[in-house]
């Protein structure tokens, strides 16, 4: 999308609309009409509602994406345990089923929201929206969104968080970034969990999961990560700690609009604040 | 399978261009895909009856423009032509490159079949 001005007019298909495109014509009796609009766009309007959200309440939210079993719950349970305590950290869940991550999270004392998308493989941004009723944001510096574990359908779907985090387990084979580009070009980080698995599968090169993330243009810094023998874990909260402080000068340069709600034209819903 | 549920989230898009332009049936929609969207065409187009299913786009002709993946190296400037799993430049085989094109999940157009006192009104096309 166009940062300027918002439309969907790429190089890919700005020759569709030129005189003699594709879509210019119109045939008798019809009327054509061009949009160029996402085929997302009502999901990405509630995404930047969240966002808003978010910005509102000076809370960074990351979205933690990978296979079923990478470790994404362990994960955040070491960083519960690790973390400065400082910090506050909310958890949103997205499963089929089952409220079992929520519970392994609370079970630290923090607070978490389970989403059961039933049979839905993602989560969207509708979902984040109503769990965000069920949270005060002000209590909160960081809100933790672990998605469905699912390497295809997440990537498609903007939530309203800030940051893309995917796991890649040692257990699945470095190769996961050439045959799910669409979820790790995404990423803003990509952490190699369970690396402490290295030793004994030891056809996972660190060195070619690298390259296969350069080879889909990834500049995301990727870090080695046992939440079990804790390698790694440093850098991760000092990644975390260094992105609630850039998104905080960001907003101290890019203020966001006071009022709770910023609804749009099309934003028609009702809000149940408890 | 999120095709589904893009598919649904097109049948409400065009519901509303029909409803704005007091259509009363839609003959076509011309959507484009990109590789790097995440969406299978061939599912979208599976869909793509059952989300229909009873609206004002039902039965309608699906075209499905696919966008190809282009990019620009951010070290000799090259623009070329790429693979979802390969975006590096074709000219000096850097891997840093920004992508131009080719993520596009987008409703391109629709052509809509108005009621008869309708027919004088605008037939501008509008870009937003």
């Amino acid at each position: 999308m166009c940062d300027t001005c918002g439309c969907n007019i790429t190089h890919g298909n700005e020759n569709f609309i030129k005189p003699g495109g594709k879509l210019h014509k119109t045939e008798s009796g019809k009327e054509a009409i061009t949009v160029l609009h996402s085929l997302l766009s009502e999901n990405d309007h509630t995404a930047k509602h969240n966002r808003d959200h978010f910005d509102q309440h000076q809370v960074l939210s990351i979205n933690l994406m990978s296979s079923p079993g990478a470790g994404k719950t362990a994960l955040l349970e070491a960083t519960i345990q690790q973390l400065d305590k400082d910090i506050k950290i909310a958890v949103i869940e997205g499963d089929l089923e089952t409220e079992n991550d929520a519970e392994r999270i609370r079970q630290h004392g923090v607070e978490a929201i389970q989403i059961s998308t039933g049979s839905a493989c993602h989560l969207d941004a509708h979902m984040i929206h109503q769990a965000l009723h069920s949270l005060d944001l002000s209590k909160f510096d960081i809100i933790f969104i672990e998605n469905v574990g699912n390497l295809v359908c997440p990537a498609s779907f903007d939530l309203g968080q800030h940051l893309n985090v995917t796991l890649l387990s040692v257990p699945e084979g470095d190769d996961k970034p050439a045959k799910y580009p669409v979820m790790f070009r995404k990423s803003d980080l990509v952490v190699i969990s369970k690396s402490d698995l290295l030793p004994i599968l030891d056809d996972f090169k660190p060195e070619r999961a690298t390259r296969y993330l350069h080879d889909i243009a990834s500049t995301a810094p990727i870090l080695q990560l046992s939440s079990k023998n804790n390698q790694g874990m440093p850098e991760w909260l000092d990644w975390i700690n260094q992105q609630i402080l850039s998104r905080k000068e960001h907003l101290l340069q890019h203020p966001v609009a006071t009022q709770h709600h910023n609804h749009g034209n099309e934003h028609k819903h009702e809000h149940h604040h408890g | 399978m999120h095709e589904l549920a893009i598919c649904q989230s097109l049948i409400s898009q065009v519901e509303s261009i029909a409803l704005e332009h007091h259509a009363k049936s839609i003959s076509l929609i011309v959507i484009g895909i990109g590789p790097l969207s995440g969406v299978e065409a061939q599912l979208l187009k599976n869909a793509y009856p059952i989300a229909s299913a009873g609206s004002v786009a039902e039965n309608t002709e699906l075209v499905i423009e696919y966008l190809p993946i282009k990019v620009k190296c951010n070290k000799c400037g090259c623009e070329s032509d790429a693979l979802p799993n390969k975006l590096i430049c074709k000219q000096c085989g850097d891997w840093q490159t920004s992508l131009v094109s080719g993520d596009e999940l987008l409703l391109m157009s629709v052509e809509l079949e108005k009621d008869d006192i309708h027919k004088d009104s605008s037939t501008e096309t509008s870009i937003h």
